[in-house]
């Protein structure tokens, strides 16, 4: 029997990765339009769903609240997580937050998880990510995350599982030539793939059912943070300059005719690249 | 950490694969270019790797004074940052591995150090470049710490053939490191048959399929045989089962960045070119004249790829001999 879970979601609203995506701006940044939830986001609030469904699912008391970092429209990715099955949501939502990097994204996010800890109660048992933002890409944050909250931490699980009491997960991962089997005792923090599992199409019914869920907004102020320790000007890191390309000039198309091989062949030798 | 010392040092993070693999290697000869170089790896080095690291002019190789540690990623980070408090670098360069990744991350909070993952350059100001957005923009970006944590993309760095053997071997120093941060245990192990291939991530040959193998992925393998290289597979030939999920491309996190890209049968959709834009080379090979993987290849060629793959093969042969 397990007891009542908190699991909270960090995720992000991203430019769609399926449309184009422009660096604008000096310094630049990535020009923001519609967005989507991060598509590798969506693997995580579905592990987060299924943990909760093997063990008592709603009625066991778990709670799974998606927390964000972002504009006004990253409310967009809180929704969807709400419509899958999250039970309620955070947004972060500040404008000196803008044009932070990964140090102080993962530094906020640590304050909002405390938070939530703070404010609920209960601490938190399990903090479920994707592995990268399919944005930034650079796969920062649940490290630093996991480091700034003391989680034991299991990065890029293929699978994911409570033991019976509820007290450690253990997962598998994909180690080179290895299969490694993992035990990390709760609090945990875990990333998973996309290949961890296929997450679910909201029904009609989740869909009108999230428009009640509760979500609540905090502002840098309300963490306890600085306007200077955010945004611009509290990250570590920053971009000089974005350059599109390089620009792959237009090749050779050929119509195999019975020698469409040989051509291939004969090119490869050609470039040097056998 | 606020100074650094006289003598700029460039440290390693290597995670004990023996022998060297080519992205190490890269690894050495980048931090050459930056500093003394100073190598950490999880246990004690023996004779052999020593004399690697000694072809490379590492100066010092730092390694733990207890056994192995069966906890995941603390060990590594724990050893990183004893080693980085030591002796003071002006850059920490690791790979790009996964779990390259998490160590760098984690080494970034402790060491209050700006990381930057996926570096494919980094000049003697330690302004990185990297490639975004699937590829297809490249950014300069830069810490604003005195210490730059980067992760190094493998096939980034030119590893020159000939290597000094060096006169002396690098000094080895044990640090003691003892760490009780939380951390996983690793309590199982299953190794997973060799492929007798080069993994995706280093490989110089991709030679990817998709849909368009209707399945059958014997002729892409006979091509990658006669080239040395990784075999590679688009989302939809993985899903149908057809290769193992450890071939799949274009996979966030997953990055490959080979000489030439051999894809056959895959369309070349946005989602799919992630993993083939930043190819040197890129030829393509698809039944579909209007496929968009044509307009981003260097050589396409329209035709079936049952026909055309064994010919190339046959050709190389021929050429070679």
């Amino acid at each position: 029997m397990t007891r009542p879970l908190t699991i909270v979601l960090p995720l992000k609203h991203v430019p769609d990765a399926k449309q184009e995506r422009v660096l604008a701006g000096q310094p630049p940044v990535l020009a923001r339009g519609p967005g989507i939830l991060s598509e590798l986001d969506e693997y995580a609030v579905e592990a987060a769903l299924q943990l909760v469904e093997a063990h008592g699912g709603a009625d066991a008391g778990h709670r799974v609240l998606a927390l964000t970092m972002g504009p006004a429209e990253a409310a967009g990715a809180l929704k969807r997580a709400l419509q899958m099955g999250a039970g309620e949501g955070v947004h972060v939502l500040d404008d000196a937050l803008a044009g932070s990097d990964a140090w102080v994204t993962a530094r906020v996010l640590a304050a909002a998880v405390e938070r939530i800890a703070a404010t609920g109660g209960s601490p938190v048992d399990l903090v479920l990510t994707g592995m990268a933002s399919t944005d930034g890409e650079t796969s920062l944050v649940p490290g630093q995350l996991a480091e700034r909250l003391g989680l034991a931490q299991i990065g890029f699980a293929a699978s994911l599982a409570l033991d019976e009491e509820g007290r450690a997960v253990t997962a598998t991962r994909d180690a080179g030539s290895e299969v490694l089997q993992l035990v990390a005792e709760l609090p945990a923090l875990v990333s998973v793939t996309d290949r961890t599992n296929t997450p679910r199409y909201p029904s009609f019914k989740a869909i009108m059912a999230a428009k009640k869920k509760p979500v609540q907004t905090w502002s840098v102020a309300d963490l306890g943070l600085d306007a200077a320790a955010v945004g611009f000007t509290g990250s570590l890191t920053e971009v000089l300059e974005a350059v599109p390309g390089p620009p792959r000039p237009a090749g050779q198309v050929v119509v195999d005719e019975g020698e469409g091989g040989i051509r291939l062949a004969e090119f490869l030798v050609a470039q040097k690249l056998v | 950490m606020t100074t650094t010392p006289e003598t700029p040092v460039a440290l390693v993070v290597l995670d004990g694969t023996q022998p060297l693999r080519g992205s190490d290697r890269e690894l050495l000869v980048l931090a050459g270019g930056l500093g003394e170089t100073h190598v950490v790896v999880p246990a004690a080095p023996g004779g052999a790797l020593l004399r690697e690291l000694a072809a490379h002019a590492v100066a010092a190789v730092h390694a733990p004074e207890g056994g192995a540690d069966e906890r995941l990623t603390v060990p590594a980070v724990a050893l990183a940052e004893a080693a980085a408090r030591a002796v003071r670098p002006r850059v920490v360069l690791l790979g790009s591995t996964p779990e390259a990744k998490e160590v760098a991350a984690r080494l970034g909070v402790r060491l209050e150090a700006g990381v930057i993952t996926d570096v494919v350059a980094l000049d003697a100001d330690l302004v990185a470049t990297k490639s975004v957005l699937a590829g297809g923009w490249r950014t300069r970006c830069r810490a604003r710490t005195s210490t730059l944590v980067a992760t190094v993309r493998p096939n980034s760095v030119d590893v020159p053939a000939r290597r000094d053997p060096g006169a002396e071997l690098p000094e080895v120093r044990a640090l003691p490191v003892e760490d009780t941060a939380p951390a996983a245990r690793v309590v199982g192990r299953a190794q997973r048959p060799p492929s007798g291939r080069p993994s995706l991530e280093e490989a110089r040959v991709v030679v990817a399929g998709g849909r368009g193998t209707g399945g059958d992925f014997g002729p892409l393998e006979e091509l990658a045989d006669a080239l040395g290289g990784a075999i590679g597979a688009s989302r939809a030939a993985v899903d149908a089962g057809w290769v193992g999920p450890e071939a799949q491309v274009g996979q966030t996190g997953r990055t490959v960045s080979p000489q030439l890209y051999v894809s056959c049968g895959i369309s070349g959709a946005v989602q799919q070119r992630a993993g083939m834009q930043t190819a040197k080379v890129i030829v393509a090979v698809n039944k579909d004249e209007q496929a968009p993987v044509f307009e981003i290849a260097d050589l396409g060629i329209v035709g079936d790829l049952r026909k055309v793959l064994p010919q190339a093969v046959e050709r190389l042969r021929q050429l070679r001999s």
